[in-house]
Formats: structure tokens, C-alpha cells, sequence
């Protein structure tokens, strides 16, 4: 409600609150068998959709993931493939 | 109270230093560099404790304004024409944060051709950012004026932005006696600002950043309350200011000699002088001849308009500025006000004075006697240098 919002547009937590990838057609899926952990797909992603886990393989964040594709396009192995999302 | 015989920009000066601004952040551009070229003195000399911070933009003094006022300094920058472009990203900003900054704009005609002079084109471009606007007519209305805004710009029903402003030359460069009030007298006017509800030194805090549809909507039609509001909240501080000082200015919509008249002519800024010295000697020729002055544009003083409506037959609008493809900004405005009410009169637009051109009485004159009688085209552009008939 209106009435509920402060006046001027603040907020007191940090911006990944907001889950951004609600539009996602196609998910990225990444074969672990072909990646390097070369960290391309990280330097590429416009967004903060990849993170690692604990042995430096990437991890796709799909609270953020918007499927653009540009992680599979720059992927040299090309371990990165685009599925369509159900 | 000292009087001193200052030009409308030391009056732009003068107003912030009275104000005890905290931060200033400007750029100069011509006609607007003696503004803040005396504030800058008046930081240096120790007159005015305050922040100038110097920037490469008018892009950036805002956003210095912005952040400053986020944090509860009272900020000013000044600018003009092609400053106050580059300004309009910013200018949206302001509004949506809710920033109540002050600004003094000198208006000037925007390029191309290249022009320094003046015309209402530079502000009008930006009536739709969400900062109120005034138009002032004389140096003393110029400080008081400006004043004013730093009140109605921080007064918790409002927190708006404001931009006060004056016709390049006719103003900004001309001298005329100007009463500076006594700085305590501005001070009972003027506390300092209270603490800032929007951000506070060292909690994090995210400013105006990404909103869903489900909150936008209602962000914006908060600025609109607060725009609607700022009307009312307006006159009281102008009767405090009265009160304080002995000048009034007559609120959002000033007249001169409507009670009888049945002909109107709406005029902004300087033009307003020369059509009240025309309104007089066209009276002594017997014309029921009157003025109402567009002091604030935003809000548009809807309400006055149409009560004037009720009384007149006529009305005419002086535009110094022009909308592309329909007509004078200030005609379209005072149209728009006046359709859904009930009184209709009889409603022409004059288009005068871009880019400097003077303004003269007979103009004026020759406009009030078409009013009166003739029937002439819905909207025409004075005195245009053509072979064909202006239109």
C-alpha cells in the first residue's frame, strides 16, 4: 500500500533482495566434465548470476540469471548450453 | 534591513547566504556566473560557512546537491539554458529522492542558433521533472522568492526541489533596489533545516534504487500529493514571510486589475512589467483591461485560473517559450486548466520574445486589443519577421 512506502524511495537492505530473473527463457547449464574454471563465463556475466563453489567450478545464480547466453557465447570449451526453461 | 541596489542574480546570491545553505555545487555558464561567482566570494571571505564544491558539469553539481541534500545540508546551484539540459537526468532524480534542493535558473533561449538571451524554453523543457517552479518579475521578488523555496522546498508535506527563476538581462544583469532582510529576521523565517529522514552517516541505506511494479506507482503518486499539497502549504509560508518582512507577492497566480475587467492577459516574469504599465494606460482609455501573472508553474495554479475564469470573457496568454507541433506551453497549461470547469472564455495564445526579443508595450497592447476585438487566429506569433502572415 501507499500509505506503507516511506516518502522517498529508501530501503535499508542491500539490492539482492530483488530477485531479477522472473523473464528467463532460456537457463544456462554447465557440464563440469568440459569446464576449465577458466572464470570467463564470471568475467563475461553483466549481472552477478555466477558464483563458485567450493572447488572453483562456476555456479549459475538464478535468482539473478536473466538467460542472456553471453556466459555460453564466451565459454571456450563450450561447456555452457542453453535450455529452454518448462 | 539594508537596501542595496543589486542585480537579480546578487539577489540569487544574497538569498542563499541569508539561507545559510551548507553545500553549494555549480558550474557557471553565462548569464549565470555572477551568481555563484558572489556566493564563492562569500565562502571564501568566511561570510558564508559553507561546502562549494567545484565540478566538472552541471550533471555533477546537481548530484553533488542531490547527495548533500540526502543527508540533510540545505544545498543551492544555479544554472541556465544548455547547464539546466544537462541537468535533466538529475532533475528527475532530485524530485524522485525527494530532495528538496534549490536552484536559481536564469532563463536563456536554447541552441541552436546560439543565443545568451532570454526566453522560457530551457525551464519549460523541464516541467515535467517534478521540481516547482516560480517565475519571478523583479529583483526583490527574486530574493524573497528564493527565500521562500528553501521553506516550501523542506517542509515535510512538500520535499520537492525548487527552482527559482528570472529572465536572463532583464534580470540577471539589471540592477534595481533590492531590500535584503536582516539576518535574523531570516532565521525566525527560516530554521535550519531539520534533521533528514531519507539517509543517515553510517547506517546503509539504498537511495531511489530498482523498484518493482508493485511499489513504483505509488512513489510517483506521492511526488504528485506532494505537488498538490505544496499549493496550500505555499500561501502560509508567503503570509509568515509577510509577516516577518511586510512583502507579499501575491501567491501562485497574481492579478492586477481583474475585478472589473472582462479581458485578462496571463503573463510571466519581466513581460509582466511592461503589459502592467500597458493594463494602466489602456484603463485611462476606457478598456476593462486586467493581468494575472504565472508566478509558479509548477504547481500550475489551476484553482486561481479557474476563478478568474468566472469573472472574464477573455483571456489571452503571453508565452515566451513554444511547444513543437501544439502550441505556447503556457496557453497549452491554462487551457488544459480551465476545459473541465465551467466558465469558458474566449481563449488566445500570443507567442512572444524568444531568444531575447524584446517585448514591447504596443506588443502588448496590440495583443490586448486583439483580445478585445478581433477575431484572430487561436494562437499567432507577435511580430515575426515574414512575408506571410504570422501564424
Amino acid at each position: 500500500m501507499e500509505e506503507d512506502l516511506p516518502e522517498a524511495p529508501i530501503a535499508t537492505t542491500p539490492s539482492d533482495v530483488n530477485h531479477t530473473a522472473s523473464w528467463r527463457t532460456f537457463r544456462p547449464v554447465i557440464d563440469l566434465k568440459l569446464c576449465t574454471k577458466c572464470n570467463v563465463c564470471w568475467k563475461f556475466c553483466p549481472d552477478d548470476a555466477i558464483a563458485f563453489d567450493g572447488v572453483g567450478f562456476p555456479v549459475i545464480r538464478l535468482d539473478y540469471c536473466k538467460g542472456c547466453a553471453i556466459c555460453a557465447e564466451e565459454c571456450k570449451p563450450k561447456a555452457i548450453t542453453m535450455v529452454k526453461e518448462d | 534591513m539594508t537596501q542595496l541596489v543589486i542585480s537579480g542574480n546578487y539577489a540569487q546570491s544574497y538569498a542563499a547566504k541569508l539561507a545559510r545553505v551548507h553545500v553549494v555545487s555549480a558550474y557557471p555558464i553565462t548569464p549565470q556566473t555572477a551568481i555563484v561567482e558572489k556566493i564563492a566570494e562569500f565562502v571564501a571571505s568566511g561570510a558564508l560557512p559553507a561546502e562549494y564544491i567545484k565540478v566538472e558539469s552541471e550533471h555533477s553539481a546537481m548530484q553533488a546537491c542531490i547527495s548533500a541534500s540526502a543527508l540533510g545540508a540545505r544545498t543551492y546551484t544555479a544554472t541556465s539554458s544548455q547547464g539546466l539540459l544537462l541537468m535533466h537526468e538529475l532533475l528527475h532524480w532530485a524530485a524522485g529522492a525527494r530532495t528538496p534542493v534549490v536552484m536559481g535558473v536564469v532563463n536563456r533561449a536554447v541552441a541552436p542558433p546560439w543565443s545568451i538571451w532570454t526566453d522560457h524554453g530551457d525551464t519549460m523543457s523541464q516541467r515535467d521533472t517534478g521540481w516547482i517552479q516560480f517565475y519571478g518579475e523583479s529583483n526583490q521578488e527574486v530574493l524573497d522568492t528564493t527565500l521562500m523555496a528553501f521553506r516550501l522546498a523542506e517542509h515535510p508535506e512538500v520535499r520537492l526541489p525548487a527552482m527559482v527563476t528570472e529572465d536572463a538581462f532583464y534580470l540577471s544583469h539589471t540592477v534595481e533596489p533590492v531590500d535584503i532582510p536582516g539576518q535574523d529576521q531570516v532565521d525566525a523565517f527560516l530554521p535550519p533545516r531539520e534533521r533528514s529522514s531519507t539517509l543517515e552517516v553510517g547506517k546503509a541505506m539504498r537511495l531511489g534504487s530498482f523498484t518493482g511494479p508493485e511499489h513504483y506507482m505509488e512513489f510517483r503518486h506521492k511526488i504528485a500529493k506532494a505537488m498538490v499539497r505544496t499549493r496550500d502549504v505555499f500561501l502560509e509560508i508567503e503570509d509568515d514571510y509577510a509577516r516577518i518582512t511586510g512583502r507579499n507577492h501575491g501567491g501562485l497566480l497574481p492579478t492586477y486589475k481583474t475585478d472589473d475587467a472582462d479581458t485578462v492577459l496571463v503573463t510571466m516574469g519581466t513581460a509582466t512589467t511592461t503589459a502592467r504599465g500597458v493594463v494602466d494606460a489602456m484603463r485611462a482609455d476606457g478598456h476593462k483591461v486586467g493581468l494575472a501573472k504565472l508566478r509558479t508553474f509548477r504547481p500550475f495554479p489551476v484553482q486561481e485560473l479557474r476563478d478568474l475564469a468566472t469573472r472574464v470573457d477573455r483571456i489571452g496568454v503571453l508565452d515566451r517559450s513554444f511547444t513543437f507541433g501544439a502550441a505556447g506551453a503556457a496557453f497549452t497549461e491554462v487551457a488544459g486548466a480551465l476545459y473541465a470547469a465551467p466558465h469558458h472564455p474566449q481563449l488566445r495564445g500570443f507567442v512572444a520574445g524568444l531568444g531575447g526579443r524584446d517585448i514591447t508595450a504596443a506588443m502588448v497592447r496590440e495583443a490586448l486589443l486583439d483580445l478585445l476585438t478581433r477575431d484572430g487566429p487561436e494562437s499567432s506569433w507577435v511580430e515575426l519577421k515574414s512575408r506571410t502572415e504570422a501564424s
